[in-house]
């Protein structure tokens, strides 16, 4: 692809002639790997059939009554052979992206998850999560079909390229090659001629059978639509319980916070109210006190239901949507905050809120360990997507594995099918990218 | 002194409207939405409106937006906004024409009846009253640049007092110094902001508007 490019931009056949051979050669060597990669999966393959001869035995073919208890002789073989089967695929996949331009996803069904914690019974798991996937029986039905006629379209340009230069090289040096098969009947002379030919048709044929090798891999081991769904399903099912989760936690939190908070200031109210009540005639002087104080605990249950609503849903984000709602924290944040934002309506409240959230967080990681002066956030929405970027000039090293809040924030987007991406050098800078597929509605006419 | 109210609730109205006749003040127009506002000031040519940030139709800011647009109708009135939460942002929308006359603070105040009728005469007389909490959250936030970084903690805390609408007593009181300290500090603050030494009052305004609006 890029020889292509770069030989298109030079001028002269020549040179494109000699791109062209280059890229030949390239395709043929990826060829060649293609075929090794084949011949690596015949052993596998091989311990397949002897498992399945085996199978046939042990379980009991002929005459005997089928013993279940020996399935474990053949359960540990199988377990051993299907993650070779298994890498071996995945190594085409990668490779099939890489040199063909054919990029093909992973098919599996995700590991199981922890909560066991007997080593024997996560054996178990394991195996039986290798062995029912329907995609690790397409990588064996893939190597078998590559064994038996896929490698002949990855190897035959290789093929025909090393077989031509033999009647090119064997007469040039020296040797006499009169029954060579390349020439046949003819006579030997046109040993040279033929042989360039050929290694030059292998040239020419090499990328196109590089491409179709990729196809072909693609249509055995790219994900079939039931093996997608399944996966999305999952997906869905995962998130949801997720989110259903946080929502949980959330409204304990806001529970327990009314419980000590605001609900408690109001009962301290009542009951010093009631004090006064009684202290008014006699002792004018301590009920007024009490007043006070009763004034005061008012002042704080205010302050603390306005930071809970704040939590909740700030009144900003209600009122303005998310453009200025960053813009007011940007402006309480420690750090200079550039905004840009190109937003021309507003996204559906769930996302605007789990997008304020997620910035919100991201800007108090950057102020709390960044050791960062400056950040930038860019707001825009561009093909179906809210994308926000968040980028600080502070030292880098963020790890989204380690850093909760990061998690936190990709769970919060993951209930709709957002992503976040984090890159942060040591050194940094550090780059943070949002991307949630929404669309936006028209922007709210001014009703004043 | 004449007053323009504009709130939703019927018992934060009615609390109001009581609390400022109770201190001598005069109640024009009560009123629970921002037409109806806009038609108040224009018709009563009050001393001073105070408003709610939330008010119906719409329930977001249409009570800010309110004021904004009352101001626009009848040039320098002065405004007291009220609201459940404060945000620096709004505070910054109300104080970009560049004038005085702007309030800006908590429900909560008025809890506080003498100390907010206070407020409400300044913000009538052409000051401003910003809430603490407004001024606190400008405090946690960025060191300034240009002319308000050279300015020394201290002469801070004197800004926000005054960005408050507290007089030189008041801020001397409340930072446990001289009156004559307070004055220095002031000066100092004008110098740096580079105000002229012409009507005080205004150069209060003018620096908390430089303070704010940054």
């Amino acid at each position: 692809m890029i020889a292509r490019t770069v030989s298109s931009s030079e001028p002269g056949p020549r040179r494109t002639v000699w791109s062209r051979a280059g890229e030949g050669l390239v395709a043929a060597a990826r060829g060649l790997g293609f075929f090794g990669l084949m011949l690596a999966g015949t052993v596998p393959l091989l311990a397949l059939v002897l498992i399945a001869a085996l199978a046939f035995e042990v379980l009991g073919g002929r005459h005997r009554p089928l013993d279940m208890s020996r399935l474990i002789f053949i359960l540990v073989p199988l377990a051993c052979t299907v993650p070779a089967v298994r890498w071996l695929a995945r190594l085409t996949r990668r490779l099939a992206g890489r040199w063909c331009g054919v990029p093909i996803s992973d098919p599996y069904l995700p590991r199981p998850g922890g909560g066991v914690t007997d080593s024997w019974q996560r054996v178990q798991r394991r195996i039986g999560w290798l062995l029912t996937d329907p995609a690790t029986w397409r990588d064996v039905l893939w190597l078998a079909v590559d064994t038996c006629a896929g490698w002949v379209l990855a190897a035959a340009p290789a093929g025909l390229v090393l077989y031509g230069l033999t009647g090119v090289i064997w007469p040039a040096l020296g040797v006499q090659v009169v029954h060579t098969p390349l020439t046949g009947g003819l006579p030997a002379a046109a040993a040279v001629p033929v042989g360039f030919g050929l290694a030059a048709l292998g040239l020419w044929a090499a990328p196109q059978a590089l491409r179709a090798y990729g196809e072909l891999a693609r249509l055995m081991l790219a994900p079939t639509r039931q093996a997608e769904l399944t996966l999305r399903v999952r997906h869905l099912a995962q998130t949801r319980s997720e989110s259903i989760d946080t929502g949980a936690a959330e409204l304990r939190r806001i529970e327990r916070d009314l419980h000590d908070g605001a609900q408690a200031r109001l009962v301290a109210m009542g009951m010093t109210l009631d004090a006064a009540g009684h202290l008014i005639d006699d002792n004018p002087a301590a009920a007024r006190a009490l007043l006070a104080e009763a004034r005061q605990n008012s002042a704080k249950a205010l302050a603390e239901l306005r930071d809970l609503v704040r939590g909740i849903h700030p009144p900003v984000l209600a009122d303005r949507g998310l453009a200025d709602a960053v813009r007011a924290l940007a402006m309480d944040s420690r750090l200079r905050v550039n905004l840009t934002n190109d937003l021309t309506g507003r996204p559906p409240a769930p996302v605007e809120s789990a997008a304020y959230f997620s910035v919100s967080e991201l800007l108090a990681n950057v102020a709390k360990h960044a050791d960062a002066d400056q950040a930038w956030i860019d707001i825009r929405h561009e093909h179906g997507l809210l994308r926000i970027g968040v980028t600080d000039d502070g030292r880098g090293g963020a790890d989204p594995v380690r850093g909760t809040g990061l998690r936190g924030i990709e769970r919060r987007l993951a209930a709709f099918d957002g992503v976040l991406a984090v890159s942060s050098p040591p050194g940094g800078p550090t780059v943070a990218n949002m991307e949630i597929p929404c669309a936006l509605s028209s922007p709210k006419t001014s009703s004043c | 002194m004449r007053v323009v109210i504009a709130e939703d609730l019927f018992l934060l109205r009615d609390g109001l409207t009581r609390l400022l006749e109770a201190h001598g003040l005069e109640v024009a127009a009560a009123v629970d939405n921002g037409a109806d506002l806009l038609a108040a000031v224009i018709g009563d040519r009050p001393d001073v409106a105070i408003v709610d940030v939330r008010l119906p139709p719409t329930f977001t800011d249409e009570g800010l937006r309110a004021a904004l647009a009352a101001r626009r109708e009848v040039p320098g009135l002065p405004v007291l906004v009220l609201s459940q939460y404060v945000e620096q942002l709004y505070a910054r929308e109300l104080l970009a024409g560049g004038t005085g006359g702007i309030g800006y603070l908590l429900k909560d105040r008025v809890l506080d009846g003498a100390q907010f009728v206070d407020a409400v005469r300044r913000v009538a007389a052409g000051g401003t009253a910003m809430d603490p909490e407004v001024i606190a959250r400008l405090l946690a936030g960025q060191p300034g640049d240009g002319a308000l970084a050279a300015i020394s903690p201290r002469e801070r805390d004197v800004l926000g007092l005054m960005a408050e609408g507290r007089s030189n007593a008041a801020i001397a009181q409340q930072l446990v110094i001289t009156e004559r300290a307070v004055a220095k500090h002031t000066a100092s603050i004008f110098l740096r902001l580079g105000l002229q030494p012409s009507d005080d009052d205004n150069r209060r305004v003018l620096a908390v508007l430089a303070y704010l609006g940054r």
